[in-house]
């Protein structure tokens, strides 16, 4: 096309006045009016600020030795605890992810044995609470006293079930009924039309899953799923139930050795606020990645609006 | 009942024998024969519920058929013949039958998350197995047929209608198939977009491809089509040159149809 782009250039001055539509240059008068007053607004902003306030009073008024929060934020033990958090949260995520993708299309697939597998499996690791899944995994040797594959494996099946095997079995199995729900309705949100043109290309049912469907259904499937995982990491502190030492585990040892137990767990909740914003900016970087095409254009990056920022600044000062 | 258009001669590219169609209790084809030839442009009119889209659609199997037998290049559609017994083929088979066979949707289904140029370069890549600096080169060149050379870059979200229909098009054009099946191109479009897609589709039957066009669009059915079949309720009512069908109708209910959309 060789339409003549008259729009102005991203960072270049406005356009002389004769490039306006003559439309829109007509001159017009404003309407001025006085603007409603809302005093609503003015009495909230105060009551919220005033309960603020009282509660930031109280905090420092407590019995809480703020330097031992500071003090004990880099402990040696809090840190392998906190490395254990991300460890047991990362694997059981990943393999819950596997699980996820897997349980969804078999529970999509034409075969009723596997559609009804799935669908116990959803029902049972999504219907009982975690907790006593973990339990169960930690006392499975209860049940199986040796693991036997014969001729190629063989151990006492307390040897195996380590506090880590125990916390990545029942935390992983558990996300895998959620992660498994979150995948089949991303898959069923891609429209069927997408699959039959794939079809009408000449591709078959395995190939429009990965190159297609897959692709698109991401977009709907990745804001649960960081939603999983901050929770994931959360409710990974539930493993210290399996032995499986955390960094709630971590600190709360200290605090009980010490005394300092508020201290401890404002400790603990510092780590797991850190965490959850470094992975909540990933995912803005994930969703923006899968975005393209459904958008007409991207959301900038908090990165690119500073950047614009700094940019109209230098150019206002040159102006 | 209906006309079967049967040419003697030539080899067809498509061949309809009593074909049906039914979902669930719904008898929706009920006994098509026609016969496509070679080079052909053949228009498929009637009121919606017809049939008309789901006889498109048979032809590459989307839809399985429920009784008769269609063939495509000579070749049964969906099912391998071994003496007197139908055997169903395999996913894989049905895919490889469908590379030559190109489809146009009414409802584009482009690909949301890949530009002009990879839609184009999609099938070729992934089905063909052609090298990537290949396949974009003809994708290109494609584009450009279809007036869309300066829009490669684009997302189909950034295009309007009628330039994602012609990107659709050149999709099907990448697979360099012998036949093409249009179902109801520009029935999405806004008025004034339909007239770049009929341009494009017009440039194609110049060019001798087989065409089989479900559409409303009677003027395009007079001008470039060779053929036209009037279907009404499951049959072929009417069928013939688009000029005498259209001008002078023998039916009834084609007589009716052909008043309310002219």
């Amino acid at each position: 096309m060789t339409v003549p782009s008259d729009r102005p250039e991203k960072s270049s001055p406005p356009p002389p006045e004769d490039a306006v539509p003559a439309a829109a240059a007509t001159p017009y008068e404003a309407i001025r009016a006085i603007p409603v007053r809302h005093y609503g607004r003015w009495v909230a902003a105060v009551v919220v600020v005033v309960l603020l306030g009282w509660l930031v009073y109280a905090f420092s008024q407590g019995d809480v030795i703020w330097s031992t929060v500071g003090d004990k934020l880099f402990d040696t033990q809090v840190l392998k605890g906190l490395w254990h958090t991300v460890l047991i949260s990362v694997c059981s995520m990943a393999l819950g992810l596997v699980l996820g993708v897997v349980f969804a299309v078999m529970r999509l697939s034409k075969n009723p044995v596997t559609g009804g597998v799935s669908w116990l499996y959803i029902w049972f690791f999504r219907g009982t609470p975690v907790y006593v899944q973990l339990l169960m995994w930690f006392n499975l040797s209860l049940i199986f006293p040796v693991i036997n594959l014969g001729p190629i494996y063989k151990n006492d099946t307390v040897a195996v079930m380590t506090p880590f095997v125990a916390a990545l079995l029942g935390l992983g199995l558990n996300e895998g009924a959620y992660m498994a729900e979150i995948v089949r309705a991303g898959i069923q949100s891609v429209d069927e039309g997408q699959t039959e043109a794939a079809h009408a290309l000449g591709m078959t049912g395995a190939r429009t899953m990965g190159r297609i469907v897959l692709p698109q259904a991401m977009r709907v499937i990745i804001p649960p799923t960081g939603n999983e995982f901050i929770n994931m990491l959360k409710t990974s502190s539930l493993v210290s139930v399996v032995q499986y030492t955390e960094v709630l585990r971590a600190t709360s040892d200290i605090g009980s050795e010490s005394g300092a137990v508020m201290e401890m767990l404002f400790v603990a909740s510092v780590w797991y606020l850190a965490l959850t914003s470094v992975f909540s900016v990933g995912q803005f970087y994930l969703e923006r990645r899968y975005a393209r095409g459904s958008l007409r254009s991207l959301p900038a990056t908090p990165w690119q609006k500073v950047k614009a920022n700094l940019s109209t600044l230098r150019r206002t000062k040159v102006a | 009942m209906s006309t079967p258009l049967v040419k003697s001669g030539v080899e067809p590219m498509v061949k309809a024998e009593a074909v049906h169609k039914s979902f669930g209790a719904a008898h929706i084809l009920k006994g098509i024969d026609l016969e496509v030839a070679p080079r052909e442009v053949f228009c498929l009119i009637g009121p919606s519920g017809s049939g008309k889209s789901t006889f498109l659609r048979c032809i590459n199997h989307l839809e399985q058929i429920n009784a008769g037998r269609l063939w495509v290049d000579g070749e049964l559609v969906g099912y391998r013949q071994h003496g007197d017994k139908l055997y169903e083929l395999r996913d894989r088979e049905v895919a490889a039958k469908r590379r030559d066979i190109g489809m146009v949707f009414q409802r584009f289904n482009l690909f949301p998350h890949m530009t002009a140029v990879e839609n184009v370069m999609e099938g070729p890549v992934q089905v063909k197995r052609e090298a990537k600096a290949v396949a974009r080169e003809r994708a290109l060149r494609l584009l450009d047929r279809v007036g869309l050379a300066d829009k490669a870059a684009n997302y189909p979200s950034q295009l309007s209608g009628g330039q994602q229909q012609r990107v659709a098009i050149a999709r099907a054009l990448a697979m360099e198939p012998k036949l093409m099946l249009f179902d109801e191109p520009t029935s999405a479009l806004d008025p004034e977009l339909v007239g770049d897609v009929l341009d494009v589709m017009r440039g194609l039957a110049e060019d001798g491809m087989t065409m089989i066009v479900v559409t409303h669009e009677m003027g395009f059915a007079r001008e470039v089509g060779d053929a036209l079949v009037f279907m009404d309720d499951g049959v072929v009512v009417e069928s013939g040159h688009p000029r005498e069908v259209l001008g002078n109708p023998q039916h009834e209910r084609t007589r009716a149809f052909l008043s309310k959309v002219l």
